[in-house]
């Protein structure tokens, strides 16, 4: 295939190279130095070997609960997204789902803390009902349903667009062969909107390894990821070096993602 | 692709629209003088019809810019490309700039007032002198605690270890706090650099860990107006707006030791203004001003005469104008240097992740 | 399964809005704060709308917001081509680059722009705040044209190209038109990305320019007045109705075609 020409590309090269490969090699050069700005591999020394397994444990809890909103995530947006393609005014609709993003994420984080409070309004649901009042902040389910529905819309739209673009006579053929409806969306909608499946969990899961504001407002720091120990070094101890090491960390973590979830072709 | 030129159209026409916009609220905010004060201070911290008087009477412009830390404001001074003319920070970052020679030398000639503040408050050791800082705001580290929630109430920091507040404290998210106070507990001072106290200190709170519901940052005041748990740890400022919200709370300020905070005036190497900034300190020293400024905000204010027009209930609560006794033995951060601010923050970062 | 359907996007957006509409209801709030409703009040509606200096940082936020996402959409729209056409045992590596200032937390990207920029003596300001806002969002766009592009059918292109069609032509007469609701996902991620960034903002942006997100992550330490919340629901409302406008204008122009 004829490719596109040059002139087109140069602006995203152009970004590559100064803010991505510029900001990396900066990262992962300050990651050799200490706060005495001396040559030094302690910093790594100190993430293998810190009392209690510190930051291995950290690297445990980020990949661990990354994956589990992710999977929260996408069991929720995909049926969302689609029954969305089956309704009339649908674009409409996906525009409705995208704009309670806009609104800014430190707010929507205080109204969960009054929705998921002792005195909030699920706790008085419930109460209403007849069950008691429920400990639901500073759990583990606080955290990902608050941590999931800030990240649902970047799982919604890519599947969405690619759930739009299934050609409806494949699903017809399936039925007509005699596949059952849940027979035909594993073997045939499922597979084929792949693509955006799998753009969706990057969209989801690559962000979700560095959380670190929603782990304390919501998490009450129960559940301490990387993302928590990056801002310690880079805002309070001012030690750089340790916090670009843990930067280090992160993006080979991402890119062991990437490689797990990338596209095989078939042969 | 005429959906997406339609589409890209709109945009751009918002686009110039906004830009319109933003170009007429600018030059109504600026009203084309060029006497300009950049001020850096938190968010929310000063009444703002202060800030029109101050423009009114002396024809200054003011441009407020905010912060959400100290740590925040301190890299972004340093790494350059700013020029604020005054700042707010707390006293530990005061003495690390100081070090780090960011701050002007102030030109007591040019600031009126200085003989209205508190002497207790001045002189302190993060800026012997006062060469550098003027005071704000200060306040207390102290605890908060719901009456409906607990049987007995605790006075002192070796208090919050009691099995009665299994699960019930909440803890603000800071090093120098929840390090001081474990350093305080146990009789040490809390700008303490013997690595055996450190140690010690680390292990007994690790004691403290099921006892600690969260910790948590500024929502910490939602959090105890809506009875999430009975006691917190927190500053006086932060307190105030709490009992405010929740008619069961009060606020304690141990008697044995705890840390005496200050947000304080300062002005950067990179102001550009100098003379608008002392005329600013000059203007937040009076005490009408100092009155207005600490009934708005809400937090403790170093000026006697201030102080004293506040009313009677307010300037006699013990929690936050503390008495003479207590005020004693109240320590004011230090600056631990790198090495022992990293000790601090590693063994802290491991008591987050600690679970018995 | 149509009753299942319905029931389960209604409960969705239901989830959805829950926190959207508990901060407009306490926009209303005399009590002050999101703690408890005590009473009726405009209090803040009008204080906000009289808070000039609020006013400015609120049209500085959604100028940078609509004109970054513009920008990075239309860089990361190509971004996606190239990637796309690259060779298959590249595409991996490729994206995985796209996708590194996903992975890197705020305060970190803003630390690494904040060196950089003053590195090379670039004045801080609109324009560094600009280009990290571009450069954040640029990396969305991508995650969203490209899988639309994987479902191309690559034919059409070859077929345009047989038949005599110029690069600008395909592109204009097949591919964007093929991709453009991908594109406009693109759009509104970069679009969400920019409003709600507070870090990178906070330290690349001198002392000029603030917007909306440091402000609020400022008035924390104080309480977030509930002025913000009534600006929140104002913007909110006013985003409906330009949708809804749009999209039935939209409708209307396209039968009267």
């Amino acid at each position: 295939m004829k490719k596109t020409s040059k002139f087109f590309m140069a602006p995203y090269l152009l970004w590559v190279l100064l803010f991505v490969l510029a900001p990396v090699v900066l990262i992962v050069y300050q990651s050799f130095f200490n706060i005495h700005d001396e040559l030094t591999l302690a910093n790594y020394q100190s993430y293998f070997h810190s009392p209690n397994m510190t930051y291995l444990k950290m690297s445990f809890n980020s990949i661990f609960y990354a994956g589990i909103i992710t999977l929260v995530t996408l069991l929720f947006s995909y049926p969302t997204a689609f029954f969305l393609t089956q309704l009339k005014h649908k674009q409409l609709w996906l525009m409705l789902i995208i704009l309670p993003t806009w609104v800014n994420l430190l707010l929507k984080a205080y109204a969960f803390i009054g929705i998921f409070g002792q005195d909030g309004s699920i706790n008085q649901f419930l109460s209403f009902f007849g069950i008691g009042a429920q400990q639901i902040l500073f759990t583990d389910f606080s955290f990902i349903a608050v941590a999931s529905y800030i990240e649902i819309p970047f799982m919604i739209l890519p599947i969405f667009n690619v759930l739009d673009d299934l050609d409806p006579n494949l699903i017809h053929a399936s039925r007509d062969l005699g596949a059952s409806p849940w027979q035909t969306f594993t073997k045939v909608i499922f597979p084929l909107s792949m693509n955006g499946v799998r753009s969706g969990v990057q969209a989801v899961f690559i962000p979700s390894l560095s959380l670190f504001m929603l782990t304390r407002l919501i998490g009450g720091n129960r559940v301490i990821t990387l993302g928590t120990a990056i801002e310690q070094h880079f805002l309070t101890t001012q030690n750089w070096g340790m916090g670009s090491t843990i930067g280090v960390v992160l993006i080979l973590a991402m890119l062991a993602v990437m490689w797990l979830t990338k596209e095989r072709k078939k042969s | 692709m005429r959906r997406l030129y339609s589409f890209f159209l709109g945009i751009v026409l918002i686009i110039l629209l906004l830009w319109g916009i933003t170009k007429q609220l600018e030059t109504k905010n600026t009203q084309g003088t060029t006497n300009k004060l950049v001020i850096y201070n938190w968010g929310d911290y000063i009444d703002p019809d202060l800030l029109d008087e101050f423009t009114a009477e002396t024809g200054i412009q003011v441009d407020y810019q905010t912060f959400d830390s100290n740590e925040a404001m301190y890299t972004k001074i340093k790494q350059g490309g700013t020029t604020y003319d005054l700042a707010v920070p707390s006293e530990y970052m005061i003495s690390k700039m100081r070090e780090e020679d960011m701050l002007i030398k102030l030109d007591k000639s040019k600031i009126q007032g200085l003989e209205n503040i508190d002497p207790q408050f001045m002189g302190l050791s993060f800026d012997e002198n006062n060469d550098y800082s003027i005071p704000y705001f200060w306040g207390t580290l102290g605890i908060v605690y719901n009456e409906s929630m607990v049987e007995n109430p605790p006075q002192e920091w070796e208090d919050l270890w009691s099995e009665e507040y299994r699960d019930n404290i909440m803890l603000i998210d800071g090093v120098r706090e929840v390090m001081g106070f474990g350093l305080q507990s146990l009789g040490y001072s809390l700008n303490s650099q013997d690595p055996n106290q450190i140690q010690e200190t680390a292990e007994h709170l690790y004691n403290l860990t099921p006892n600690v519901k969260a910790i948590v940052a500024d929502e910490i005041k939602g959090y105890m107006i809506q009875n999430a748990a009975a006691i917190a740890v927190s500053f006086s400022g932060e307190a105030s707006e709490m009992l405010d919200g929740n008619e069961n709370l009060r606020y304690v300020v141990p008697s044995k030791g705890s840390n005496l905070w200050f947000d304080n005036m300062v002005i950067p190497k990179t102001a550009k203004n100098i003379d608008g900034a002392h005329a600013f300190m000059s203007f937040m020293l009076r005490p009408e001003n100092a009155l207005r400024n600490a009934e708005y905000v809400g937090y403790s204010t170093p000026i006697p005469a201030a102080k004293a027009l506040l009313d009677e209930e307010t300037q006699n609560d013990e929690a936050f104008y503390p008495s003479a006794e207590t005020m004693k033995n109240m320590e004011v951060y230090d600056n631990l240097g790198p090495e022992m601010l990293g000790l601090y923050n590693d063994l802290y970062l491991q008591f987050k992740m600690y679970r018995k | 399964m149509k009753k299942f359907a319905k029931i389960y996007l209604a409960i969705a957006f239901l989830i959805l809005y829950l926190p959207i509409f508990y901060l407009i209801f306490y926009a209303f709030n005399e009590g002050g704060d999101m703690n408890k409703f005590t009473g009726f009040t405009l209090d803040y509606f009008s204080s906000m709308m009289g808070d000039s200096r609020l006013m400015l940082i609120l049209a500085q936020t959604f100028l940078l917001a609509f004109l970054s996402s513009l920008i990075a959409t239309v860089i990361g729209t190509f971004g996606a081509i190239y990637i796309y056409q690259s060779k298959d045992k590249y595409q991996n590596a490729l994206l995985s680059i796209n996708n590194i200032l996903m992975v890197a937390p705020d305060v970190m990207i803003g630390a690494s722009f904040l060196i950089l920029f003053t590195k090379i003596g670039f004045e801080l300001g609109f324009s560094s705040v600009l280009l990290s806002h571009v450069a954040f969002s640029i990396p969305i766009v991508v995650l969203m044209v490209l899988p639309r592009l994987k479902e191309m059918n690559a034919d059409m292109i070859s077929a345009a190209y047989d038949l005599g069609a110029s690069q600008p032509q395909m592109l204009r007469e097949i591919m964007l038109p093929y991709l453009t609701p991908a594109i406009i996902a693109g759009y509104f991620m970069a679009f969400t990305y920019s409003l709600d960034d507070f870090a990178v903002t906070f330290f690349v942006t001198g002392n000029g320019y603030s917007n909306l997100s440091v402000e609020i992550y400022s008035r924390a330490r104080q309480g977030i007045s509930l002025e913000i919340n009534a600006l929140s629901a104002l913007v909110f409302l006013f985003s409906i109705l330009l949708v809804v406008g749009y999209y039935f204008i939209s409708r209307e122009k396209e039968e009267l075609a």
